[in-house]
């Protein structure tokens, strides 16, 4: 069963059997490449039972494991009404996403999943959403983007901010088309243009700073580097969002994703338990403490 | 039920016949636990000396079997073992298939736990069997097959050592603790050599009070009594044995340092809060100048349960096994991100273990994560004290900067 649109709650990890390291073969169906050093995989969950009851929120994640290389933790980047294909955007940075890098379609990895707290939208329904992403912090909101774009008369002004370093950084441009063509404001912005850039150049705070938005109505989701986000929340308050109208995503190194191993603990939360989704209020403490 | 010498080598003979038994023995100039082939196998005899950084045995002739205090290990080296493989995956014909999880071993039953250790036996199946409170959330299916199979004869203290808190943390020295959640199938107080015929001076075999705490424990005190007769203890030996944890209590808290200062003990009081509001506290770089990192607290504590999987490959390449082993929040892996460590200096990594032991555990279990074992005073190189560090935040505290998370 799917979830129910735009849920808060978390699903659970729907594939997980009784035993939390299990994972599910799955296959990849279709490879994408998006930005430099970045790819999305449409994977297929082998076994047909555990395809049909899969479902997540977005937000979530899996681990994606390859035998032999290891596990990492990625978001689910596509819809939540169709999890029978789910999309993984990846930047290969290390040990597991490079080897991800080097197959083709075809070829079978593993997952378990999904996991973590989703972004709130049920509890946003209502108001008025700004999305705030940094390069491949997109990856995590896609899923909830789609969601919204699904069910968008039930939000008021819907707003992606979307920054990258380059033009050529911008995730998922083929897409923005029918996004702005579903009632979704898109606005992207460069640290360094490129010949024929003709958008913002400059720091997604910046949109933020002139963004028309109603402060008792808005919730903003932002994903992206920590200093980014940061600097989204120090804009956020400037613009009236308080921490309790701001949500974050988390990334922390973490091997079990069920709160057993320890590795993913920022104060007194697991990132994979309570996040990787946070409300601001909750942590903007810790993140002002430093190396905790 | 009065125990001697011949039921609890009986005990060791019944369990074995089921159990793959566990208990304290001398190796390596420490109690540690192992397998135990007979009753022979126990320190008796050894008492330890132990204090910061500081652990010696010694002769005692008067020692029983039980009268050291915890050693280096602890049920958590068997029930959550330092290296274990978490799934196995090969490749057939060029597909990778995710193989049936191995057979499960024999089951344990482990002799001579103390209040702490079942203290921490508590702590640890909240993180292990997480699951159990429903949410969806985890169990660790080893753990919990173990711990289903696991057999416990709990003993109580009759003395503590200078690094013992327990006390202080509501964790013993009583062993078994109906409130406290601390169960045994088993539990055994030595009531010290008998009287020889009912005449004093005591120069008779050693007596065990004996008291039954499960069904299990009903069937193997069955098994003994088949072929040695077992008497029922009798009143003064019920009050004597009751009395044992009860005076073990109040001399720890009547404990005195060399000093003259009040003995180790720990302030629970209001602990989570006084650690998050004091992240900054200068007393974090104060004891990184001593702090080694050298990881040894969090192997010797039997509640610290972070660890990582590594991948073990067979020379073909055609199998893999998933290999769990203990991590540490002193290692700088432990953090690890973007190539580098969030705490990348040891007065963070401190931070980290002794926050989350005493304040972010409350969080996350419902308890806090000390037992007052300590193990990690002992074992600790330079001798660290964690009551000595959340005293000298307690005395200094940060003035208060609004909630803690
Ligand atoms: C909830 C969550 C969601 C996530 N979603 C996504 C997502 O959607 N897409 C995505 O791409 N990532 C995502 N990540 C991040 C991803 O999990 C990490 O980047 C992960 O570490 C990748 O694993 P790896 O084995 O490929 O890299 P690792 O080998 O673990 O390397 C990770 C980092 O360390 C650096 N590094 C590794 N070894 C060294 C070395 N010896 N010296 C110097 N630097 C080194 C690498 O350059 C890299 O920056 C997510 C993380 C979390 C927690
Ligand atoms: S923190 Fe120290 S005293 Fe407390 S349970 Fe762990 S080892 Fe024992
Ligand atoms: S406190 Fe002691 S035992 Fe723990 S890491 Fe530091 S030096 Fe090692």
């Amino acid at each position: 069963m799917n979830p129910s649109p735009l849920t808060t709650r978390r699903p659970g990890p729907t594939t997980l059997s009784a035993d939390p390291w299990q994972t599910h073969a799955g296959s990849i169906v279709a490879i994408r490449d998006e930005t430099p050093g970045v790819r999305s995989y449409d994977l297929s969950i082998v076994d047909a039972a555990v395809r049909a009851r899969y479902a997540f929120a977005p937000g979530q994640f899996n681990m994606l494991y390859l035998p032999g290389i290891g596990e990492a933790a990625i978001s689910i980047s596509s819809d939540p009404a169709t999890p029978q294909l789910l999309t993984h955007t990846v930047r290969a940075v290390g040990n597991v996403t490079d080897a991800l890098a080097k197959l083709v379609v075809g070829d079978r990895i593993f997952l378990r999943g999904p996991y973590g707290k989703p972004w709130p939208l049920g509890d946003l329904a209502g108001g008025d959403l700004i999305f705030v992403a940094g390069g491949l912090g997109l990856a995590s909101q896609r899923a909830a983007i789609l969601d919204v774009a699904r069910h968008r008369d039930r939000f008021g002004r819907v707003t992606i901010l979307h920054g990258a370093k380059t033009p050529s950084g911008l995730l998922y441009p083929s897409e923005y088309a029918a996004w702005r063509e579903a009632g979704i404001d898109v606005d992207c912005t460069v640290d360094a243009p490129e010949a024929g850039w003709t958008g913002s150049v400059g720091l997604v705070t910046d949109l933020l700073a002139q963004l028309p938005l109603e402060p008792g109505r808005s919730g903003l989701l932002c994903c992206g580097p920590d200093p980014m986000m940061a600097g989204v929340a120090t804009g956020a308050a400037k613009r009236g969002l308080g921490p309790e109208a701001v949500w974050m995503s988390l990334e922390r190194n973490m091997s079990c994703a069920v709160g057993q191993c320890g590795l993913c603990q920022f104060g007194p939360f697991f990132v994979c338990l309570d996040g990787p989704v946070f409300r601001y209020d909750r942590i903007e403490k810790l993140l002002g403490v430093r190396c905790l | 039920m009065i125990l001697g010498p011949e039921a609890l080598q009986r005990l060791i003979e019944v369990l074995a016949l089921e159990y793959r038994v566990i208990g304290p023995t001398v190796a390596d100039g420490a109690v540690v636990l192992r397998d135990l082939a007979s009753a022979d196998d126990l320190p008796t005899g050894w008492i330890d000396e132990q204090d910061g950084g500081h652990y010696r045995l010694q002769r005692d002739e008067s020692a029983g079997p039980f009268d050291h205090v915890v050693g280096p290990h602890s049920l958590k080296n068997f029930l959550f073992p330092p290296r274990e493989p978490i799934a196995r995956f090969e490749r057939v014909e060029g597909v990778w298939e995710e193989c049936a999880p191995a057979a499960p071993e024999r089951p344990l039953a482990v002799i001579g736990m103390r209040g702490c250790d079942l203290a921490a036996l508590a702590i640890q199946d909240r993180v292990f069997l997480r699951g159990d409170s429903g949410e969806g959330e985890a169990i660790d299916p080893a753990y919990q097959r173990r711990r289903n199979g696991l057999f416990l004869v709990a003993v109580d203290c009759r003395r503590a050592a200078a690094t013992c808190f327990c006390h202080s943390t509501g964790s013993g020295p009583a062993a078994c603790s109906a409130s406290a959640g601390r169960q045994a199938d088993l539990a055994l107080v030595d009531l010290g050599p008998g009287p020889a015929d009912g005449v004093a001076p005591c120069a008779g075999p050693r007596r065990y009070e004996c008291r039954i705490g499960s069904e299990r424990g009903a069937a193997v005190i069955d098994a003994i009594a088949a072929d040695l007769p077992l008497r029922p203890s009798p009143p003064e030996d019920v009050a004597a044995a009751e009395r044992v944890p009860v005076d073990l209590e109040r001399a720890m808290w009547a404990r005195e340092r060399s000093d003259g200062g009040p003995g180790r003990s720990l302030d629970m009081e209001n602990i989570r809060d006084l650690l998050y509001s004091n992240l900054e506290h200068p007393r974090w770089l104060e004891v990184a100048d001593r702090c080694l990192s050298c990881t040894n607290c969090t192997l010797v504590c039997p509640t610290c349960f972070c660890a990582s999987v590594t991948e073990v490959a067979d020379l073909s390449g055609d199998a893999v096994t998933r290999e769990r082993h203990w991590a540490s929040c002193f290692s700088l892996d432990h953090a690890r991100m973007h190539g580098t460590s969030v705490r990348h200096t040891t007065a963070s990594r401190y931070r980290q273990w002794l926050t989350h032991k005493l304040g972010g555990w409350i969080d996350q279990f419902g308890t806090s994560g000390c037992t007052g074992c300590g193990r990690c005073i002992t074992w600790c190189p330079v001798g660290i004290d964690l009551t000595a560090e959340v005293a000298a935040i307690r005395e200094t505290p940060a003035p208060s900067t609004g909630p803690t998370p």
